[in-house]
């Protein structure tokens, strides 16, 4: 009997760990060796850190990368404040049978592709786009202005990609909270603020830290928003192992990049744990 | 003595169904007052609109002569107990208690002043840093109540707090809560569905149904001299004859019922010949085997289907000959009626003045 289960244990998990360590440990294990390989002046690879040094002596490499690291706790903020009046609308005001209609809503728009969704907001915002178009026409402008490839914008396009990212982890977490404790705490004298700060922001945490820790990983590695949305203007580190992969061919210099930014998202998530008071269990949860 | 809670005519309707039809009471202060009545009666929804997380159609509230009306909760001088208690597990006992007094900006050193006392209060000294989740029910229950009281509410609202515990631990704490209100001495209304708990605790009780106040009385005259039909069948157990009346005197009638018998009873005004009536009997108003010389008794016989046997409540389950009628009948646990058995054929003789009629709607 024991010997089956452990036979059936290795059957359902052999996909698993056969997916993990071909896609994701191989891959990462070669990359990170290529990121201590250069090529030599007589043109052999040699062991060596310049690839990392190259990161901190060039200032574009770890300005963007910082600017990066910043940009994206702002958007995650930024997206939290967005989605939790919207989270909190669909758990606790509309009537439940509205509610899968409105998630349903939200979820709409990640049918099309994100190169889509972002072209639309580019049609919108653009010099000779819809908003431009209306604004002059009602007398508010006297000539079109490029509202594209700006750090706003990009935030702007950041923060729509990743709403629902965020949205969805509060909305399972805020049903879980007793409308009873809301009218209690009422009952006993708070205000508006005091309820959201005491009752529902503490009761969410696990799904604000799991939504966040999405975001924030999917923001700092989006490449198609802050390249189409930002433009030459803003620069975004993705753009950066971009290059170094494709455009000059040096992948030994990406996948230094590469790792820089994974130990990045991984310290941010640590300090955001950290901070919240949380382990990543209760938050996988 | 001061009137602490008075409502009037207040209704509320939920599309077209009235949850609360116009009703009208006055609660005094130091009261325990109870409302009474099956789910679904409206009776949260009453205490919900005192407490002022529900906005009433019609009619006014008010509190110790000020009108409640349009206060939002957190300014009205009411607490409420929920049901579920409502407890915060992000915080633990002492914050739970405080937040309250937080929220009205008191002085630190005072809250916990404040917080030690109730505590000390409820029996529950240096529980201040326990979690929630740490507490038995009975503590779970004491700390919501505390939470509320340390606040002073001029009326403290409940809303069948007892429901989620155990028997023996509702028994307990039926007991406690009426002597924490007599400590305490702040107005309680209570609304519950469980006719023990409303009798046992409170001064007045009002039975409630489909809306409306049936009767507001002491318990003693809910039980004695219930006013409708309704509050005669709900509170405490009753035997229902239907019949109709025979002949009336002034406050005797005597009534044919619908099986055959004939019975005289008190009535309060007289009825004419042929009303149709409903004719209630307690089940220990029954006297088993009486001796043949009481006078005033309506006798009859009946044939044992089952003893159901219950410590000091136990009853006898008995059908009259000839029908399929059930009636309980109260079997003193007095070691007097250990010869009955089941199947036996006895007689049961009841006082003209314990039945008490209604004319059937």
């Amino acid at each position: 009997m024991k010997h089956q289960r452990n036979w059936a244990l290795f059957f359902f998990l052999t996909p698993v760990i056969l997916w993990l360590f071909l896609m994701i440990v191989l891959p990462h294990i070669d990359l990170l060796i290529m990121s201590f390989r250069v090529e030599n002046d007589a043109g052999k690879m040699v062991w060596s850190l310049s690839n990392y040094t190259q990161f901190f002596e060039e200032p574009i490499y770890w300005r963007t990368f910082a600017r990066t690291a910043v940009y994206s706790i702002i958007v995650t903020f930024l997206t939290f404040v967005i989605a939790l009046p919207v989270a909190l609308y669909i758990t606790k005001v509309v009537a439940p049978r509205f509610q899968g209609f409105l998630t349903l809503l939200l979820l709409l728009p990640f049918w099309v592709s994100e190169l889509v969704r972002v072209y639309g907001w580019m049609i919108l915002l653009r010099e000779s786009g819809v908003i431009n178009h209306f604004l002059i026409k009602l007398g508010i402008l006297n000539k079109p202005v490029e509202m594209l490839y700006n750090d706003v914008t990009m935030i702007l396009g950041l923060i729509y990609t990743s709403m629902l990212f965020m949205i969805v982890p509060l909305i399972a977490v805020l049903e879980s909270l007793d409308n009873s404790l809301i009218e209690a705490a009422y009952d006993l004298g708070a205000n508006m603020w005091a309820i959201l700060f005491k009752i529902i922001i503490p009761h969410a945490t696990p799904g604000i830290v799991s939504g966040s820790i999405v975001v924030f990983m999917l923001t700092l590695g989006n490449y198609l928003t802050p390249n189409l949305m930002g433009g030459k203007n803003s620069l975004w580190f993705t753009e950066q192992i971009y290059n170094q992969f494709i455009a000059s061919f040096n992948w030994n210099q990406g996948s230094a990049f590469g790792f820089l930014l994974l130990v990045l998202s991984s310290i941010v998530v640590w300090l955001g744990l950290k901070l919240t008071r949380q382990t990543l269990r209760t938050v996988v949860k | 003595m001061q009137i602490d809670l008075s409502v009037q005519n207040i209704t509320k309707k939920f599309k077209d169904f009235i949850a609360v039809n116009s009703v009208s009471f006055d609660v005094e202060d130091g009261q325990f007052f109870s409302i009474l009545g099956p789910s679904g009666c409206g009776k949260t929804t009453l205490l919900r609109m005192i407490a002022g997380l529900t906005e009433p159609d019609d009619g006014s509230i008010e509190i110790r002569g000020k009108s409640m009306i349009g206060i939002l909760p957190n300014k009205r001088p009411v607490n409420l107990i929920f049901q579920q208690l409502a407890l915060f597990p992000m915080m633990n006992v002492g914050e739970n208690i405080a937040f309250g007094l937080l929220r009205r900006g008191e002085k630190k050193a005072i809250i916990k002043k404040k917080v030690e006392a109730i505590l000390e209060r409820v029996e529950l000294s240096g529980f201040e840093n326990k979690q929630i989740d740490q507490l038995s029910g009975g503590q779970k229950q004491r700390v919501a109540i505390a939470r509320c009281l340390v606040l002073e509410p001029t009326v403290l609202l409940l809303d069948e707090p007892l429901g989620a515990l155990d028997l023996k631990l509702r028994e307990q704490m039926k007991v406690e809560l009426k002597k924490l209100q007599a400590k305490v001495g702040t107005t309680f209304v209570y609304i519950t569905h469980d006719q023990s708990e409303a009798m046992v605790m409170s001064d007045f009780v009002a039975v409630m149904n489909d809306g409306e106040f049936e009767q507001i009385d002491t318990p003693q005259n809910l039980y004695n001299k219930p006013k409708t039909p309704f509050v005669a069948q709900f509170v405490g157990d009753n035997n229902t004859w239907s019949g109709r009346i025979r002949q009336c005197d002034k406050h005797i009638a005597e009534i044919e019922t619908d099986d055959g018998n004939l019975f005289r009873a008190n009535i309060e005004d007289p009825f004419p010949t042929g009303t149709k009536v409903d004719l209630f009997l307690r089940p220990e108003a029954m006297l088993i085997q009486p001796p043949s010389d009481i006078a005033h008794l309506n006798r009859f016989e009946v044939v044992i289907k089952s003893i159901l046997f219950d410590g000091a409540n136990s009853q006898l389950l008995a059908t009259p000959p000839n029908s399929e009628k059930e009636l309980l009948v109260a079997l003193p646990q007095n070691r007097q009626y250990d010869y009955i058995q089941v199947s036996d054929k006895i007689e049961i003789g009841w006082n003209e003045q314990s039945g008490i009629c209604f004319p059937k709607k």
